[in-house]
């Protein structure tokens, strides 16, 4: 039953099929596919911004949760590879209606599908579509429940290497409420996997997993101490809906314990970079003067963005 | 075989580029023999011409049968190509479709008001309509030969020729 053991987003000859989560790809793949979205980046600086490579290529955004930003970029990006691009937004739509994830699916591959990027609430969503596709149709993870966010840690990934030029001598941070954050867990798989010396993740006991180390971070309750000499800061978006649980007491608490301001980012490094993936609450988790201040690359990583998602999907379709 | 030596073969091509060239030129290389040939060119020429590289990587016409390929450089065309004079240069000429994906390239950059090709080896086995203006040396091959450029660490160029399995 060698089958069962293979990982789900490998071609029989080791090629990225589909892209679901970074747990489980190699450093050279990883790079592999910061050093394609690097030629990327000079394609957005051009004339035109356009290349032929995914020409004739259909991709449906499958949207089952809202997302504004990773849509769009999933958009632009497709765009700039030439390739057809449908978006569903199929909260509005199929389901209220009574159909299936899989007959959506199934009824998207009958119109000539390519690629599936899904976006679901549910963690494995992409995983069960990708299952269940024929061989030809590829399918990007574009955020599951809380397990993973790959593209969004790639992208990460990709504006730390811009400005630090390497991993293995980084000590790198993520703030906040890492227990219901995918992104912080494709985060950390990636920057476990490229070779980074020192992640901390910095929240209160109730916003962090059951057994977080294992992932290999070092845990921190107190942002003074877990912010002393890094050199990125990562701050996670503080879902509004968690402070009407009983994990946390209120924002203006939050933003006092954990909050980002100009004086706790002076504990990190001097050319420390703060980065967010957005959309950021300011006053919950980030204060405007460090979300708009000069160590800020919160908007440079949405650019880059774009590029890594277009190495992705130029990837998979190729494999 | 006796292979020619490169490093004459871009001196002549040098001096044969003299006549094309005018205040509007630039030289484009394309990767990765390309380009160490446009670096040599453009030393042995000595003025000051811009100098850009191409990976046209992106616009093969055999991405879906092959996918991307393992490394993919960026482009860097630090110039604006509109109204140039483009000095295309590669190593090896054979069918024609890199050439053809790199005009293809050079044109979403901008106009160019000219373009012409320059090879260090023309190896026969056209496939498209495609010819070099500027041609170091004319090597019939075989299809299961591959002639390839390297570039030592002293910088010297130096071509090498092998038997494909495939």
């Amino acid at each position: 039953m060698a089958f069962l053991n293979r990982n789900p987003q490998l071609n029989q000859h080791g090629e990225l099929q589909h892209l679901l989560t970074i747990e489980g790809l190699g450093a050279g793949m990883l790079r592999h596919i910061l050093d394609t979205a690097q030629s990327f980046v000079s394609v957005s600086e051009r004339e035109v911004k356009k290349v032929p490579l995914l020409r004739g290529k259909s991709i449906f955004n499958l949207f089952f949760e809202p997302s504004t930003r990773t849509r769009t970029t999933f958009e632009i990006a497709a765009k700039r590879l030439s390739a057809d691009v449908f978006n569903l937004n199929i909260s509005a739509s199929s389901q209220s209606k009574g159909e299936t994830v899989l007959d959506t699916v199934d009824n998207l591959a009958a119109m000539q599908a390519d690629m599936f990027i899904v976006r679901h609430a549910q963690s494995g969503a992409a995983h069960f579509i990708a299952r269940h596709v024929s061989p030809h149709i590829h399918v990007v993870n574009a955020g599951d429940g809380r397990h993973a966010h790959p593209t969004q840690g790639l992208l990460d990934m990709y504006t730390i290497r811009h400005y630090k030029k390497e991993f293995h001598n980084l000590s790198v941070a993520i703030v906040g409420d890492v227990l219901h954050s995918r992104v912080a867990r494709s985060q950390i798989h990636a920057l476990t996997t490229l070779g980074v010396p020192e992640v901390r993740v910095i929240a209160p006991k109730t916003l962090l997993p059951a057994q977080v180390e294992r992932m290999g971070v070092q845990v921190y309750h107190d942002m003074s101490q877990g912010l002393k000499d890094v050199d990125v800061v990562i701050m996670l978006r503080l879902q509004n809906e968690r402070m009407r649980g009983a994990l946390l007491p209120s924002a203006q608490e939050y933003f006092k314990s954990y909050g980002l301001t100009q004086d706790k980012l002076s504990l990190a490094r001097p050319d420390a970079i703060v980065m967010h993936p957005g959309p950021m609450n300011r006053g919950v988790e980030i204060d405007s003067d460090v979300a708009d201040g000069s160590q800020s690359v919160i908007l440079p990583q949405v650019t880059f963005g774009i590029a890594v998602r277009m190495a992705v999907m130029s990837i998979l379709a190729g494999n | 075989m006796q292979l020619p030596d490169a490093e004459k073969l871009a001196q002549t091509m040098a001096q044969q580029l003299e006549p094309y060239l005018n205040a509007n030129s630039a030289l484009v290389g394309i990767h990765t023999g390309g380009v160490w040939l446009a670096e040599r060119i453009h030393a042995l020429l000595g003025r000051k011409i811009p100098l850009g590289t191409l990976d046209v990587s992106f616009y093969r016409d055999d991405f879906s049968r092959s996918g991307l390929h393992a490394e993919v450089a960026p482009s860097d065309i630090p110039f604006d190509v509109t109204g140039r004079d483009i000095i295309l240069v590669d190593d090896v000429l054979y069918t024609g479709r890199s050439v053809r994906a790199a005009m293809n390239e050079l044109f979403d950059y901008g106009r160019p008001a000219s373009i012409i090709l320059a090879v260090l080896v023309d190896r026969g086995g056209r496939e498209l309509p495609i010819a070099s203006q500027v041609t170091g040396v004319v090597l019939v091959l075989a299809p299961d030969q591959n002639i390839q450029l390297n570039r030592d660490q002293e910088g010297r160029l130096a071509l090498s020729l092998h038997q494909t399995t495939a």
